[in-house]
């Protein structure tokens, strides 16, 4: 059952075609990997999905509880609430804050009191306020962040910041999970660690998972459909061997001459 | 029909001093993203400059108006030097606030100096009182003056800009700073120099508007340097075209509120269009739009 | 006793109850007489004024030069109130219809701006406050250019201290509040925030609404305090004062906020004697600022019990060595 569906997804700056008739198609509980050069649309296609971005043309559609939602043209906020959820290429946590504080910020829409609870610590604010900070720590416990809840988030190390950034966006009970190159700047270590972390939180989160990644050995191993993407378009989907041999993929990363060895 | 002619001549006259101010804040934030707050005070002592030539000693109009231009050419350059210069990397605000705080050191500076009563250009003589008629027009020479110091300035601005080697400069940091850096230009002389340009500007319109308007005081700079920055505003600010061009559609609006209008309101209509350009295209007339990359 | 000081909050309870109880015994016995009361208003009203532009634009992020605006609208919105109802009743319903009316402009002045960013949005909000003046500036109700006089006088230390704590109380409160979190994560990365599901613009809206609430209360209370109200009290000047105070305390930290308006006025006091050099002093003292701290005195810190316990551990230690 698809729970995200995108059809003839185009998106245009001016005079330049970013992403350019995109069919799309991922079915609830997957595994996905979005490859392509530098520059090929990946992140812009995680930015129209997300909301950041306003589709030139084209339709997505995001299918929950049996309910088809279209989710073009709705504010990023909204489609979070929907059950969507994202990382970012360039770590944005709040990196001023503490890490408890960043997964609170997340954990903002389970919150059960109004501005005037805030303004005089009623006890509902007090109630939610202590339900909050639990579920935050527990939280924190799942990603092993738990000791370092009260450090700046900028202090972590940068292993730490990019779990953090997932624990994040995990925070608000998404769904679909778009991860945007999670394992860039990771040593083999640390992204084995990564790959482990993102199989484990699929089953234990009931997620569907749409990666970024330009690292083959994690999207080999643990991606189930691959989509390529260059210059915009599709140029391939399909599993992990069928996307290794396919010559046009082959062609657009390693160029022509190599498609022909 | 003669009162429309007269009152849109008398709107070029405004527009040339608005557009000269303008031209000053537009390339300054074009090239460090800053509102230079202290810039309609460099105007204010331009005056001032201007009136102690034509006073004290006793010079004529053009000795002056060079002298007032010098003048604050190098006082431009010194408060970038001295003010804003450290603030290179620091956050919008703290460079706001030194802004706002050399303005006021200006400003009350002056005043301690020289006192804050307003004081009155001496008469002026020669062809400056000079008037033409045309058909029931009244067209004051130093209407023309005004509009002829500022077309040559703005032709020379625009020449220095698109033909000179540091024109060119100006336009590459305002792109971006690093690459430029990165090109073998020198950054710290090229923002002086634009400095050094939008300050001569400044004084020129300074020295201009005392000989028209006749009075000076301290103070003077505030709601001209306002309505020159929403001038910039409303033609793209960090476009130079745009702020002639906003210059001149301020002046002459706000001389047809105040002629055919209620001239109390005046002020708030030039502030109405400055919201309504910056709901409806904050970048302005001559504007492009930029985007956030995530 | 010990028992008692356990209990939430109990200790700042004390704290404000000594304050307000030790400043007016200091008034009634005339020790701050009337020169003194000018200053001790000031600096509340400033208070109030830094608090709440601190919400905006240091909690936030949200760049406002327009505070003053806000401000005017609950000074005359109270002075009006209060100089056809001059009673205690009438005070009170002229101050808070004056925060109410604030609270409403800032709202209608947040929708369509606050979709701006920086410095567009500075001098959007310093456009708005500009036509507040001018129309306050042409209206008979507030008697144009020549103001308003003889404002009923119901301002004391009382009111002030009532005013400025709650202030204080309310706005702390908020910001540790999950709503308040959410008007952090705007200032610290609004596209993240967005993709948290944060509705940023209803944020934004919200602490401009508040901010320009409080900016109405101080409003209220400087003209029932000062009895004497112009349009150009409130202009750019204003606004950039009030800047400056939340700026020098440390944007994002309320207790900065406090401790500069304090300074600031006291600096002002006594630089009182020295008229015309004391504005060149002043924007001197700013720049030097700006160049060589310009975090602030507090940074976005927030004085707390735990730096005078560090501090008084800091003394021990070295007592214990001589």
């Amino acid at each position: 059952m698809a729970i995200l569906t995108v059809k003839k997804l185009t998106k245009s700056f001016g005079g330049l075609t970013a992403v350019s008739n995109v069919n799309m198609e991922i079915h609830q509980g997957e595994l996905v990997g979005l490859i392509g050069p530098n520059g090929a649309g990946k992140t812009t296609l995680f930015n129209l999905l997300t909301g950041v971005y306003v589709p030139t043309s084209g339709k997505i559609t995001l299918n929950k509880d049996g309910k088809e939602k279209s989710m073009q043209g709705l504010k990023p906020y909204t489609i979070c609430k929907a059950g969507v959820a994202r990382t970012f290429q360039n770590i944005r946590l709040f990196k001023e804050l503490t890490v408890l504080d960043n997964v609170r910020i997340a954990m903002h829409q389970n919150v059960k009191y109004g501005l005037a609870a805030s303004f005089f610590h009623l006890p509902s604010y007090v109630r939610e306020e202590k339900k909050l900070v639990q579920e935050s720590t527990d939280f924190l416990k799942i990603f092993k962040l738990e000791d370092k809840k009260d450090e700046l988030a900028k202090n972590l190390s940068y292993g730490e910041q990019r779990h953090l950034e997932i624990a994040r966006a995990l925070a608000t009970n998404p769904s679909l999970l778009l991860l945007d190159e999670p394992a860039a700047g990771m040593n083999p270590a640390e992204t084995a660690q990564l790959t482990e972390l993102i199989e484990w939180i699929r089953g234990e989160f009931n997620l569907t998972i749409l990666l970024i990644e330009h690292d083959m050995s994690l999207v080999m191993k643990i991606c189930e459909r691959i989509y390529v993407l260059d210059y915009g378009t599709v140029i391939a989907n399909g599993t992990p061997d069928e996307i290794k041999s396919n010559k046009r993929v082959i062609e657009a990363y390693l160029g022509e001459e190599a498609s022909h060895v | 029909m003669e009162q429309l002619l007269q009152q849109i001549i008398n709107g070029i006259s405004l527009g040339s001093i608005y557009a000269l101010i303008a031209l000053g804040y537009t390339m300054v934030y074009g090239i460090i993203k800053l509102i230079n707050f202290a810039h309609s005070d460099v105007y204010m002592i331009g005056a001032y400059i201007g009136y102690f030539c034509m006073t004290s000693l006793r010079l004529g109009f053009v000795s002056s108006l060079l002298i007032a231009m010098v003048f604050c050419t190098l006082l431009g350059v010194a408060i970038e030097k001295i003010a804003y210069k450290p603030l290179r990397n620091a956050t919008k605000i703290a460079v706001l606030i030194t802004a706002i705080g050399v303005s006021l050191f200006l400003e009350y500076g002056t005043m301690f100096i020289v006192g804050p009563t307003v004081r009155s250009y001496p008469a002026m003589r020669g062809i400056m009182v000079k008037t033409f008629k045309l058909a029931n027009i009244t067209i004051t020479m130093q209407q023309v003056l005004i509009v002829g110091i500022t077309v040559i300035l703005m032709i020379l601005l625009q020449f220095i800009v698109k033909k000179t080697r540091i024109g060119k400069a100006m336009r590459a940091v305002s792109l971006d700073q690093d690459a430029a850096m990165l090109m073998g230009v020198n950054v710290n002389t090229t923002i002086s120099f634009t400095f050094a340009l939008g300050s001569a500007l400044a004084g020129a319109a300074g020295i201009l508007v005392g000989v028209y308007y006749n009075s000076i005081n301290p103070l003077m700079g505030t709601l001209p340097g306002l309505k020159a920055f929403i001038a910039a505003v409303f033609g793209g600010i960090g476009i130079i075209p745009g702020a002639m061009i906003g210059g001149y559609v301020i002046g002459i609006i706000e001389v047809f509120v105040s002629g055919y209008g209620n001239s109390m309101y005046r002020d708030a209509v030039v502030f109405a269009i400055l919201i309504l350009v910056l709901i409806v295209k904050p970048t302005g007339l001559l504007g492009k739009n930029v985007r956030e990359k995530v | 006793m010990k028992k008692l000081f356990e209990v939430r909050g109990m200790k700042k309870l004390v704290l404000l109850l000594l304050t307000f109880v030790i400043i007016q015994l200091l008034v009634s016995f005339n020790i701050i007489n009337a020169y003194l009361q000018a200053t001790l208003a000031t600096i509340c009203i400033n208070i109030i004024l830094a608090v709440g532009l601190n919400l905006i634009t240091g909690f936030t992020g949200q760049f406002s030069l327009g505070h003053a605006g806000f401000m005017s609208i609950g000074a005359y919105a109270c002075a009006i109130i209060t100089m056809r109802d001059a009673t205690v009743k009438g005070f009170i319903i002229g101050v808070f219809a004056g925060a109410l009316a604030a609270a409403v402009i800032g709202c209608l002045v947040g929708l369509p701006t606050l979709r701006l960013k920086g410095d567009y949005l500075a001098i959007a909000t310093l456009g708005m406050s500009e036509i507040i003046r001018v129309i306050f500036l042409n209206l008979d109700i507030t008697n144009g250019a020549a103001g308003l006089n003889g404002i009923p006088r119901f301002v004391n230390w009382f009111w002030l201290f009532i005013f400025t704590a709650g202030t204080i109380l309310i706005i702390s409160n908020f910001i540790r509040s999950s709503h308040g979190r959410a008007c952090i994560s705007i200032r610290e990365d609004e596209i993240a925030g967005e993709a948290m599901g944060i509705n940023t613009t209803k944020y934004k809206v919200i602490a401009f609404t508040i901010g320009a609430f409080f900016a109405g209360i101080a409003g209220a209370l400087y003209a029932s305090f000062f009895y004497f109200l112009k349009p150009d009290t409130f202009g750019f000047l204003k606004s950039i004062d009030v800047l400056v105070i939340v700026v020098l305390g440390g944007l994002g930290s309320i207790s900065g906020s406090v401790i500069s308006a304090i300074l600031l006025a006291l600096v002002s006091t006594i630089l009182q004697s020295f008229s015309e050099i004391r504005m060149v002093l002043y924007a001197l003292i700013l720049v030097v600022i700006m160049i060589f701290r310009p975090q602030g005195l507090m940074g976005s810190k927030e004085l707390s019990m735990a730096m005078f316990s560090k501090l008084g551990d800091k003394l021990k230690s070295r007592k214990g060595r001589v």
